[in-house]
């Protein structure tokens, strides 16, 4: 992976993915993110690929879990690729990733309540006004 | 920012008062060690906007899962009519892959930013506030076909009528946000041309010094506005 260079006082990179100690005192220069151009267009031509097989999903009409499993991976590799190198979440420290990535996934919790929720509001209309027009 | 700091070992007497709960707050603690305080804001900006976000798409799958009448199928409704048959989806494709496209050169932008090659950055830039405003352009012609097709907030002819309302919400704050995005982009791009950040000039609303980062954190908000189309097109569109 390529190497976040920190510019300012020339002090090295910090790896967010190796969990080594931080140096005890640690200078405030911004790391910079600088990172081969490569990369992003190797990212950028990810993207494409991986939004051509969503909509190609779509395009031969794929059903059931099958259509709704593969909607969810490729969203997810499609998110993850754009957080963790477009936005440079694979090069910040924990600290940081952990206080913005864990809330929203907290989120599923709402989301299975709402499920709940949903399915009685269904099960009522349907118990009092009978199926659909 | 490192004034804002106590080194171990410094003593200083504490203020009192109002100005002593404010120090209290701020200068003791410092969890984001190595990003200024602008990126650390705009990533907690971005995550209340994710919440925003998460709650429409919430209340969309709620109201899927809770109408009685059938969903109106996505791929019909936003198919088109190309050269004698209907190509479904196709206009969301093309709009997906024009706001990747912009996400791609706001990255290059960033990186640009970082070497100090303004003429570069600056059209970069640029270029990802044409591909934004293509965006917003196309969805303007989606609303508009879906609209004189019947869709109303209300109701629409194809089936259960929350559709219309959770369409017209969520593309709509979706594309308020490019919009704001692209109006930003422009603005940071001027500053970027002018050599704002080479001199280190004072921005006009924080009278703060502009640094190459600004395009950084610009690009955060980009990439979010990219990272919920991703949602928006999985659960919207192709669910």
């Amino acid at each position: 992976m390529a190497e976040a260079t920190a510019n300012g006082l020339g002090q090295h990179a910090l790896h967010a993915g190796h969990a080594h100690e931080a140096p005890a005192a640690v200078t405030h220069a911004d790391v910079h993110q600088e990172h081969p151009i490569k990369l992003y267009l190797v990212v950028w031509a990810w993207l494409f690929i991986l939004s051509t097989c969503s909509y190609l999903v779509d395009y031969f009409g794929l059903h059931g879990y099958l259509r709704w499993s593969l909607i969810l991976i490729f969203m997810i590799l499609k998110a993850g690729l754009i957080v963790a190198v477009f936005m440079h979440m694979a090069w910040e420290r924990l600290a940081l990733a952990y206080a913005i990535i864990l809330p929203p996934i907290l989120v599923l919790v709402f989301v299975t309540m709402m499920v709940f929720e949903a399915d009685y509001t269904l099960f009522t209309r349907l118990a009092f006004f009978g199926a659909g027009p | 920012m490192a004034e804002t700091l106590t080194h171990i070992g410094q003593t200083e007497p504490r203020p009192t008062g109002w100005r002593g709960i404010a120090a209290d707050w701020s200068s003791d603690q410092r969890a984001f060690k190595n990003v200024s305080w602008g990126k650390a804001m705009m990533w907690i900006f971005l995550l209340s906007d994710t919440f925003i976000f998460g709650c429409f798409l919430l209340s969309y799958m709620t109201a899927r899962i809770s109408t009685r009448v059938p969903w109106p199928n996505p791929s019909e409704v936003f198919a088109l009519r190309i050269g004698g048959s209907d190509i479904p989806l196709i206009l969301i494709a093309i709009m997906t892959f024009v706001l990747i496209s912009s996400s791609g050169t706001m990255a290059m932008a960033v990186n640009f930013g970082y070497r100090r090659e303004r003429r570069k950055t600056a059209i970069l830039m640029l270029l990802t506030a044409a591909l934004g405003a293509t965006f917003v352009g196309m969805q303007a012609f989606e609303w508009t076909k879906l609209i004189t097709e019947g869709v109303r907030p209300w109701g629409n002819p194809w089936g259960a009528a929350q559709f219309g309302s959770c369409f017209f919400m969520i593309t709509g704050f979706h594309g308020t946000h490019v919009t704001i995005g692209v109006i930003f982009l422009i603005i940071v791009a001027r500053k970027v041309w002018r050599g704002d950040f080479d001199t280190g000039q004072r921005g006009f609303f924080t009278s703060r010094t502009g640094r190459y980062e600004n395009v950084e954190i610009m690009g955060l908000y980009w990439h979010f506005v990219d990272l919920v189309w991703v949602f928006i097109f999985a659960f919207f569109y192709l669910w």
